[in-house]
């Protein structure tokens, strides 16, 4: 062993500021001698996680892999460059359907995802009945996987099949496209389940009407920067996930000159210009694909516990991580916790579904409650919860974007990109801000409210990670 | 008779606050069993042995309540008793829901709410420990490691961390550091002076801190590095740093490394290097037929030209007869039990001990042997899930007791180690048992580690001590030598 430089620290220079963990006891023996002691308020890692998080935590390249990961999630640049039929976008054939979280089959798919995809095959002309829709699927002539296989995001059961439009998004930083369908507002919708003959009419529309329209509009312009909208509405009380209010009237102003420019007839343009403004959440599936980009851009850094993706399918809660590639840890989704609908109650409720977490992954949504106090309401909360939950999530993310910045918290960034480890160290899970399904199908949205991945989740990817990292010693 | 078991699931506290709690509790006239606690192996063990039944699914997140009382009313206060004692081990404060008082959930975000922050102190159970001081050395943070059972591989890897970023790593299982005059886990009050300590003996450094104090000297810093630093494995990684550390600051005239024997290429490394600094270097490496602190504290003085050690002696206010038999030890500091084994070996022969000289004088699991004995009630074996004898002294007053009516013991030496960090009054409940005890007992020696700038007040303590009828030494070593004497029916 070589001889050490004297220490670089300022060890025996400094007066002592003190931050303990542990026994209150020595704490308080500091503050007895008039040290500056700031205590942590510890507790226990998830159970069962402390030989893996110990493996993991000395795994050399953690640190520099985390940095090099959430760097690129963090200099991610979304833009809205084209919008088009999912055949094109993402190659579909008839007959192939893409949904939202981890791989499901039918037979396990929960109320929603099967009115969903009820109403998709409907739509497609596949089937001429619910029931022979039904029977096509649980045939099993329909090919289903995971949205967030092919670079796309699809809110609630996140059904994609071939004639639906797309947003496409382009990270002009890192080249990469990721596509996400349009919204069709809330209520009685597919993604949440419903399939009767006034959704199909307006996925029809959506495609004959509102699809082309967006298309010539956006083609007519400069590329639009999803990540200067979402950076203006965190500041105009959106999160980004629940509240899309102002991020939807943004991208309306961008768009509405091009539309009339574009020569269509003014019917139609009235009409996508009402079915835009009149529907508060039409841009939650554009910054769901800003979302898929940015922490797209932090995949596979070996060594890296940057959670990529968390995504529900109803049944199934999963999350990926960029040490270990493509791979799922899941755990049952939960039921969340929070207002309902008309006369519908928890009864009513399916577990927890959508793609949309992927904004939680990327720091807005529920990471981002606390720029938006009016949603707190949803699970009868006070405005200090908004802050708090917020501040919270700080603990668990490797980072603060500066890039969408929260003004109450003098305008500090959002916590961003969670860190497994992190989540394992201090149990505390990522806040999902989220709509709820009813759990039977063709029933749609019942509620909204909020929910957290189940710790499975965590405990299955911290034990993944630890697997993959060089043995201590 | 009447009793309560609770599960309150997400309440954390740690287990010194919590044994404060549970003793408030017992303390309740006409209760009989009380454990506040969280619902880790060991306690679910001892909610078992109260004759309770596990609630299901309790884990170490969990918060046990379990009170045995007289009647329902008892228990009523007992409960009362609880809740107010829960309440004032949270330090009060703003609640967690509040959005100011959001206190930090990891050393990283303390830090970063802390400007200035230097250093972190580390003292969640061993298997937690790693990822808290991991965390801190990330933060930029010098870290001193109290928590005891950690992995070797562990801590090596920390210390290599530590180095890369220029930062000093102390322990793990290191309780005792000064730093600028701050005392960190247990620590006397000693006045600044010219000698600068590298530790890796926790109540050996408490002790050479108190001697250099009373001959009148003092101590600039004092850098703990663990009891492992200096064996094969760990290298001395630690021990060089420090020493480093030490050679660059102006105030250390004389650096003393304080040890057990290390191995011999880790001593070699660490002789070769020493020779290399600009500051002079005393090598204390405890053992047998070497200095004891007491004789390392002198050396230390002569080498900057200051008197040397005198012992101190309270005595008695009433003093028993005394008679031969076997010698008990009942120590609180690692250190400071083998060095009374040491010198108590040389003329006694084997000595039985939980931390023994030789490996065929280990005492049995169930710590009984019938001769001479030994133990160490701050050895990892027996601290796993509970908080160290120095702030708890529940288990060496329990032995203590029987031991003072063991007809077969002569003489029982026990060690009272004052400072920050150790229970506020460590005498009072020495006292108590020792008042106790019958007219037959045996003497009762004590070694008195502390100063007259410590919380406790040295000389009250020793007040207290020798009011009960024991007798009181400064010095460790001179104390083990008077136990000896008497063992031998040499005390005149």
């Amino acid at each position: 062993m070589s001889a050490p430089n004297p220490n670089g620290g300022s060890l025996l220079t400094r007066d002592p500021s003190v931050v303990t963990v542990g026994a209150e006891l020595l704490a308080d023996a500091l503050a007895a001698q008039a040290v500056p002691v700031t205590a942590v308020d510890w507790r226990p890692p998830l159970p069962g996680t402390a030989d893996a998080l110990a493996t993991v935590l000395a795994d050399a390249r953690r640190e520099a892999a985390n940095r090099v990961a959430i760097e690129r999630v963090l200099a991610s640049t979304p833009h809205l460059v084209d919008v088009k039929p999912a055949s094109e976008a993402l190659g579909l054939r008839a007959g192939q359907f893409r949904h939202a979280g981890p791989p499901i089959d039918w037979a396990r798919a929960s109320g929603p995802m099967k009115g969903a995809l009820i109403g998709a095959v409907l739509f497609e002309g596949l089937a001429n009945s619910p029931e022979a829709a039904e029977k096509f699927l649980a045939e099993g002539h329909a090919e289903l996987d995971s949205c967030h296989h092919h670079h796309a995001v699809g809110p609630m059961a996140g059904v994609v099949s071939p004639s639906m439009w797309m947003f496409e998004l382009e990270d002009t930083t890192h080249g990469t496209r990721a596509w996400c369908s349009l919204n069709e507002g809330l209520g009685k919708v597919l993604r949440y389940g419903a399939y009767g003959p006034e959704v199909i009419d307006r996925l029809r529309w959506m495609s004959a009407v509102l699809g082309p329209l967006l298309r010539t509009a956006v083609r007519a312009g400069e590329a639009i920067d999803i990540r200067a909208i979402i950076a203006q509405m965190l500041q105009m009380g959106d999160e980004g996930h629940n509240r899309n209010r102002a991020g939807t009237l943004m991208l309306l102003r961008e768009l509405l000159p091009n539309m009339i420019d574009s020569g269509a007839p003014t019917s139609d343009i009235a009409e996508a210009a009402r079915f835009v403004g009149g529907n508060d959440h039409f841009f939650l599936n554009l910054d769901m694909p800003a979302c898929k980009l940015a922490m797209d851009a932090g995949r596979d850094v070996p060594g890296s516990s940057l959670v990529v993706a968390m995504a529900r399918n109803g049944t199934d809660f999963g999350i990926q991580v960029s040490g270990t590639g493509d791979r799922w840890y899941t755990g049952p989704a939960e039921v969340p916790d929070g207002l309902y609908l008309g006369a519908y109650g928890p009864d009513d409720a399916n577990p927890d579904i959508g793609d949309s977490a992927i904004t939680e992954t990327a720091g807005i949504g529920g990471f981002a409650m606390a720029a938006a106090p009016a949603i707190v309401r949803f699970i009868g909360g006070e405005v200090d919860d908004a802050l708090a939950a917020t501040r919270r999530m700080y603990e668990i993310t490797l980072a603060e974007n500066p890039a969408y910045q929260i003004p109450v918290l003098d305008f500090r960034g959002t916590p961003t990109g969670i860190d497994v480890t992190k989540v394992a160290r201090t149990g505390i899970l990522p806040q999902i801000n989220t709509g709820i399904a009813g759990k039977v199908a063709g029933t749609g949205q019942v509620g909204a409210g909020l929910v957290t991945p189940p710790a499975d989740c965590f405990v299955a990817a911290i034990r993944a990670l630890a697997e993959a990292a060089p043995p201590l010693g | 008779m009447s009793s309560a078991l609770e599960l309150r699931r997400g309440t954390y506290r740690d287990s010194v606050s919590l044994m404060q709690v549970s003793r408030s509790v017992a303390a309740v006239d006409g209760v009989t069993k009380a454990l506040v606690a969280m619902a880790t192996e060991l306690n679910v063990g001892l909610l078992a042995g109260m004759g309770f039944e596990t609630p299901d699914g309790a884990g170490p997140n969990d918060l046990i309540v379990a009170i045995r009382a007289d009647d329902e009313d008892t228990l009523r206060r007992a409960r009362e008793v609880l809740e107010e004692a829960l309440v004032l081990s949270t330090g009060g404060g703003t609640g967690i829901g509040s959005a100011a008082g959001v206190p930090p959930r990891t050393i990283r975000t303390a830090a970063n709410a802390t400007p200035g922050a230097s250093l972190a102190l580390v003292s969640v159970p061993g298997p937690h420990a790693f990822a808290e001081a991991m965390d801190a050395l990330e933060a930029g943070l010098d870290v001193l490691i109290f928590s005891d059972n950690v992995p070797v591989e562990q801590e090596i890897r920390l210390k290599d961390a530590g180095r890369e970023r220029g930062l000093l790593v102390m322990g793990p299982d290191c309780g005792t550091a000064m730093v600028g005059g701050v005392g960190l886990g247990f620590a006397n009050s000693v006045r600044p002076g010219p000698i600068g300590l590298v530790a890796a003996s926790g109540t050996g450094s408490q002790e050479l801190m108190c001697l250099l104090h009373a001959a009148g000297s003092g101590v600039s810093h004092c850098l703990g590095v663990g009891g492992r630093d200096l064996s094969e494995a760990v290298g001395a990684r630690s021990t060089l740093q420090a020493l480093a550390m030490l050679d660059a600051d102006p105030a250390t005239e004389l650096i003393v490394v304080v040890s057990k024997p290390p191995a011999d290429s880790v001593a070699a490394e660490v002789e070769r290097y020493a020779a290399t600094l600009s500051t002079p270097v005393q090598l204390a490496f405890l053992g047998q037929g070497r200095d004891d602190l007491t004789a390392a504290a002198t050396k230390a003085l002569a080498a900057i030209g200051h008197p040397g050690v005198q012992d101190r002696v309270w005595r008695p206010d009433a003093a028993r007869a005394t008679r031969t038999g076997a010698l008990r030890g009942l120590f609180c500091g690692g250190t400071l039990c083998d060095e009374a084994m040491i010198i108590a070996a040389d003329r006694l022969g084997p000595i039985a001990s939980n931390i023994p000289l030789r490996a065929d004088w280990a005492l049995p699991a169930d710590l009984r042997a019938a001769g001479h004995l030994m133990i160490d009630f701050g050895d990892d074996g027996l601290t796993a899930g509970r908080p160290h004898p120095m702030i708890d002294p529940s288990l060496r007053l329990e032995r203590l007791a029987e031991e003072l009516a063991d007809p077969a013991c002569a003489v029982l030496l026990l060690d009272v180690v004052l400072g920050h960090g150790a229970h506020a009054d460590p005498a009072a409940d020495l006292a108590e048992v020792l008042r106790a005890a019958g007219p037959n007992a045996p003497t009762v020696l004590i070694s008195l580690c502390g100063t007259d700038l410590d919380p406790q007040d040295l000389e009250s303590q020793a007040r207290t001590l020798t009011a009960a009828g024991a007798e009181v030494h400064l010095s460790n070593a001179e104390a083990a030598r008077r136990a000896v004497a008497i063992v031998e029916g040499l005390d005149a």
